[in-house]
């Protein structure tokens, strides 16, 4: 299966109600800052997810509206402008916005829903609406800006809300480290965004178009030599390894899940991870003219879903297992993009949000029965106590285990056909993602089969208050889960044609095709036999091979290799540029300077005494220096 | 009009010696009215203002000195304008903030700030080089007995280092003034100090050389550029509140005003020769005082620090010598005036009431006061450059514009950003976050009403000019680009130009009808 060339939706639609899709869940944010605690848990309750169906429905019917030779555009107001720089508040919706839109809002309600039961306890509960409020703005100006600085707001913005809802819990210091940490990550990858949008801007200019806009930069792309795209996708890449987690910049989002565990799954999972992958599939048109930064895309993305699924084989902490195994699947949609696969890249998005968001609830719906248990080894049995939450989550692991006729099936399957077939893919990028499938199975049904099935093992307190979470808590679940099983059949390759162009079939040999699912059946069948039929195997293979374990229990300590040659040589410099630099050498030569003068006698024949005019005369020699470098 | 807001800090000083001693409140009141009437009248030139000429307008012009050539000329262009509308915008709240902080000779005190007030304006309007170096002088004065009486327990040192360092180098500026003038008469037999008059002296490239590097170290130690910033963080831990919140909101603009004033359209060959210098200078700064800051214990010594890095960025934009370069620096000289002054506020709320500024002792102060956290929060965002905020427009201009004129410097200068959110964020996470780990933390109040009336203002301009930046841009885009036609690198080689050029030759190849304007402007400055 190949892409034709992709068509350029041309006829612009001017329409001024795109705005209020944004605008609902700010009005959502000041009302929660505002009145929420005035008002009320309940009032807050309703008003924070009410907000966001609003912008569903709304959006709903825009995508309806949606023409389909064309895009709808909203343009609010022009934002800045200087000199030839001119960028607008302008929103557009097409078929790749539209999905996203829809994803956002969807998902978005639900979790919201699912926030009021599951924060039903926290007194704080009109910030945390007033935060995932703000997020879900910073989203929706992201997947609807028309260009890209525009995007680059939302962007930022949804990081800044990353950070506020990691460290929501703000009093314990570890949860706030962990928001800083994903912020200043982001920022790693913000600069190479900055950097490529710069490049792109001043490229674009050289040629006489002076733009930031999609469209506009789809009409004019072609103008541009090969290297400078390569170099604007790349340095846009390093963006989207920040925000989607990828090598190197992944590290951020294990920490991540500090947070609470809606918040994991609306952001971490669902929808801000994903927005390197927009970013990418939004921009197709560039990386489509670099075969070297599409192949970089592809590589980085292989390897992050390979890497990331191997370190959630041993995890033992649920919400670690599900964030290393996102980190793992945005790589996935990064191997689609990478082959030029760009739709599949976005159908495995989208499948994706559904059941990870079903995983991730799922998980807060057994760690809110399990009175905050997080550690798999302390649960078992939850089967017959938590049967929706056990139902739910089976078909979770079912989706993204790539079961037949499940939504991850069909998503996934397409990308690894993608990475054999297309022009820009190879049969080890294939392979490699094939083993990764077996993997995703195999941790996925050890997590399943452990939480799940067998004894409890959690302590007779625990094990006692064992519960089905609320019916706020298990409909979102029931939700999600139909559209985890359907989302497969939405005919969204169709629906984005008009932005990627007309799939056309490409025969694709037999076991290929095949062999994905038969690699997931095998890791389901693995865990089974590990964890249900003989459930000290895995303890046994553990203390076999412990060297290897414990390199995977440690996340190959990435982290403290990031430590050790970043963050303590720049906090050991900083320090020396203070107090040595600083203080020793300019301050001293100022002050030293004068003492030696003072010493010589030579200030107390021009003036009288005191420390005042020795440093001028000091200081003078200091700056005469630069100047004298400067003049000659 | 100009000369309104410039004298009625002055004038309401003087009254301020007729009041009895005892009367604090009195004095407090008429301070704080006077300072909000030159507001209300700057406002005047806001909307008065004409955005379509570079022309300087409301000029008040009438001779002084007659026998030098000495006048008394003033007016405002798209970049005084704002600078003017910062100081009297930030006045009124500095006098709010330190109602209740200053309690030692309030009548000096407040005597002093209106003296401030009228040197400051002073300086951002006054066309006349002499005048222009009289209220240079005259805001030293006042700064030097605000740190020096009611500064902290090393105020003596700050005091005199902060005016030692200014004195060297403004004293260098005025044998250049000095220089000027004689070299106008020379050329054309009339003495003058008049800057418009100035800039069309003709000056050979070795006398440009020494004049802006007169002018450009008086102006490199106010900004203060690296490695000239030692004076700044002494200054500033010594200062009072109010004392740095001037310091940083509005001293530190006048070594970047002076760049765009005066160094480098007056001696424009020596300041692109001066280009790599200088960006070098400011990109070390960047980095370099991000990295300080990011260790600092103390925190006003963090935010005096953070000022070195983000005043680098604004020296980095005006050398691009780019329409974005240029206005990302002047937006980025409010913005820095805003979220600095800002932070120097919060750090004095806190100071007021645990009489420490230590970082450590410190902590889990969102669960005690968490408006105050709140609002710190939006101000280190701002501060961090979060898009929607106005930090970020003035920042991304600015890299933008240095993108274009030196990508390797746009780089660097990048990961500035990123130490940016490193210090701030680790900052606010160890007073913010966390549990309450002092006792004496645990006895914090809220911010009274008085407290958030300073904020709101502040916090309403931090969002208008991260929104809707465009009315502040437009009035300043004139006034840039003639700036930057005397620099010579816009004549024919500005974007508008070439893209207009590009639409009358449209038929033609695209790209091949013009030079970029990389590879002209070097050239023009070759051939001039």
């Amino acid at each position: 299966m190949e892409h034709a060339h992709a068509t350029l939706p041309t006829v612009v639609h001017t329409v001024s109600y795109l705005r209020f899709i944004v605008l609902f869940p700010l009005l959502g944010v000041l009302f929660n800052i505002f009145l929420g605690q005035r008002l009320g848990r309940r009032a807050v309750n309703y008003v924070a997810p009410g907000m966001v169906l609003l912008s569903f429905l709304l959006a709903f019917v825009a995508f309806l509206r949606l023409p389909a030779d064309g895009i709808l555009v909203d343009v609010v107001w022009p934002w800045i402008t200087s000199g030839s720089f001119q960028v607008d508040f302008a929103l557009r919706l097409d078929p790749l916005s539209a999905t996203m839109v829809l994803v956002v809002t969807g998902v978005g309600f639900l979790i919201h829903v699912y926030s009021a039961g599951y924060m039903a306890h926290d007194e704080d509960v009109a910030r945390y609406f007033a935060y995932l409020n703000l997020f879900t703005t910073a989203m929706l100006l992201l997947v609807l800006g028309a260009n890209l600085l525009l995007l680059f707001v939302g962007w930022e913005g949804v990081g800044l809300c990353s950070y506020l809802l990691i460290g929501f819990w703000y009093t314990d210091d570890e949860k706030a480290s962990a928001g800083k940490k994903a912020f200043i990550v982001n920022r790693i990858g913000d600069a190479g965004f900055l950097l490529g949008l710069f490049l792109l801007f001043w490229s674009l200019g050289e040629k006489g178009v002076w733009t930031l806009s999609f469209s506009e930069i789809q009409a004019h792309a072609s103008a541009l030599s090969v290297n400078t795209v390569t170099a604007i996708c790349l340095l846009l890449f390093v963006g989207a390894t920040g925000k989607s987690a990828q090598i190197p910049l992944y590290v951020w989002l294990p920490d991540a899940m500090a947070g609470p565990t809606p918040v994991s799954a609306l952001i971490h999972a669902a929808t801000m991870v994903t927005a390197g992958v927009y970013l990418i599939a939004r921009l197709h048109f560039l990386y489509s003219l670099s075969a070297t930064a599409l192949a970089v895309v592809a590589i980085v993305g292989t390897a992050t879903a390979l890497f990331a699924a191997s370190i959630a084989l041993v995890q033992t902490d649920i919400k670690k297992v599900l964030a290393y195994s996102t980190v793992s699947q945005l790589g996935y949609m990064f191997l689609g993009l990478g082959v030029g696969a760009y739709s599949a890249g976005v159908f495995h998005l989208m499948t994706h949000a559904f059941f990870k968001a079903l995983l991730f609830l799922g998980a807060g719906s057994v760690i809110h029965g399990m009175s905050d248990e997080q550690d798999i080894r302390k649960m078992g049995g939850l089967k017959d106590k938590m049967p929706i939450t056990w139902g739910t989550f089976l078909v979770a692991c079912l989706a993204i285990a790539g079961f037949p006729g499940f939504s991850g099936f069909f998503s996934k399957d397409l990308i690894l056909e993608e990475a054999f077939v297309s022009e820009h893919g190879s049969w080890l990028l294939w392979l490699a993602g094939t083993i990764g499938a077996g993997m995703t199975a195999f941790y996925m049904f050890r997590l399943l089969f452990v939480t799940f099935y067998g004894k409890t093992r959690a302590s007779h307190d625990v094990a006692h208050h064992i519960h089905e979470s609320p019916v706020s808590m298990t409909c979102p679940l029931v939700v999600l889960a139909v559209l985890a099983f359907v989302g497969g059949y939405f005919s969204l390759l169709r629906f984005l044609s008009p932005i990627f162009g007309e799939p056309h079939e490409a025969p694709v040999p037999f076991f290929i095709k095949q062999l994905p699912t038969l690699a997931g059946l095998s890791g389901i069948g693995l865990a089974y036999q590990m964890y249900v039929r003989d459930p000290g195997m895995a303890e046994r293979l553990a203390q076999q091979f412990s060297g290897l374990h414990q390199l995977l229990a440690n996340k190959y300590y990435v982290d403290e290799i990031y430590d050790a040659i970043i963050v303590q040589p720049v906090v050991a410099a900083s320090n020396w540029l203070w107090q040595v630099w600083d203080t020793l050498v300019i301050d001293g030569t100022v002050n030293g300077t004068a003492h030696t003068m003072e010493a010589n006698g030579l200030l107390l024949r021009l003036w009288q005494t005191g420390n005042v005019q020795n440093y001028a005369l000091s200081f003078l020699v200091g700056a005469i220096v630069i100047l004298g470098y400067y003049i000659w | 009009m100009v000369s309104a807001i410039v004298f009625t800090p002055l004038f309401a000083a003087l009254i301020l010696l007729m009041l009895p001693p005892e009367d604090e409140e009195g004095a407090r009141r008429l301070a704080f009215g006077a300072s909000l009437l030159t507001f209300v009248i700057s406002l005047g030139l806001l909307a008065k203002f004409e955005s379509g000429t570079a022309d300087f307008q409301f000029v008040e012009r009438f001779a002084w000195i007659t026998d030098f050539g000495i006048q008394y000329h003033v007016g405002v262009d798209g970049i005084s304008l704002f600078l003017v509308l910062l100081t009297t915008f930030l006045m009124p709240l500095v006098l709010l903030a330190s109602w209740d902080d200053v309690h030692k000779h309030v009548k000096e005190y407040l005597f002093f700030f209106l003296l401030l007030e009228t040197g400051m304006v002073g300086t951002f309007v006054a066309l006349d080089m002499f005048l222009f170096y009289v209220f240079w002088e005259v805001m030293l004065i006042p700064m030097y007995f605000l740190i020096g009486v009611w500064g902290g327990p090393r105020r003596i040192y700050a005091a005199i280092k902060f005016l030692l360092y200014t004195m060297v180098g403004s004293l260098l500026m005025l044998v250049a003034i000095l220089y000027l003038a004689y070299q106008y008469n020379a050329q054309h037999q009339t003495v003058t100090f008049d800057l418009l008059r100035l800039y069309d002296l003709k000056l050979s490239l070795i006398e440009q050389k020494w004049l802006f590097a007169a002018f450009a170290l008086s102006f490199a130690i106010k900004v203060p550029l690296f490695p000239f910033h030692t004076w700044l963080p002494d200054a500033h831990v010594e200062a009072p509140t109010g004392g740095s919140v001037i310091l940083a909101g509005v001293l530190l603009k006048m070594g970047t005003y002076g760049f765009v004033r005066f160094a480098i359209p007056l001696f424009p060959e020596a300041a692109h020769a001066a280009v790599p210098i200088i960006m070098a200078l400011a990109v070390i700064g960047i980095v370099y005082g991000a990295l300080v800051a990011m260790v600092q214990p103390d925190l006003k010594k963090l935010v005096a620090y953070s000022s070195v890095s983000h005043l680098g960025f604004v020296v980095l934009g005006l050398f691009a010598f780019n329409v974005q370069g240029v206005e990302g620096a002047v937006y980025q000289m409010l913005n820095h005036g805003l979220s600095t002054g800002a932070l120097f506020l919060l750090v004095g709320v806190i100071y007021e009431r645990r009489h420490t500024r230590l970082i450590s002792e410190y902590g889990g102060l969102w669960k005690q006061v968490p408006l105050y956290a709140s609002i710190f929060m939006v101000v280190m965002l701002s501060s961090i450059g979060l898009p929607g905020l106005n930090g970020f427009v003035g920042e991304f201009l600015i890299l933008l514009g240095t993108f274009r004129a030196n990508p390797l410097a746009a780089i660097l200068a990048v990961s500035g950003v990123v130490l940016g959110a490193v210090y701030m964020l680790w900052m606010y996470q160890r007073v913010i976050f966390g549990p309450i780990t002092n006792e004496e933390n645990a006895k914090l109040v809220d911010l009274s009403r008085r407290e958030v009336m300073i904020f709101v203002p502040l916090l309403a301009m931090m969002l208008f000019m991260g929104l809707y930046p465009r009315p502040l841009l437009t009035r300043m885009e004139k006034s840039v680009e003639a700036t930057l036609a005397r620099v010579n690198v816009l004549r024919q080689a500005s974007p508008e130009q070439s893209r207009r050029a590009q639409h009358e030759q449209l038929p033609n190849s695209i790209g091949a009808t013009h030079a970029s304007p990389l590879q002209t402007a070097p050239k023009l400055i070759a051939e001039r």
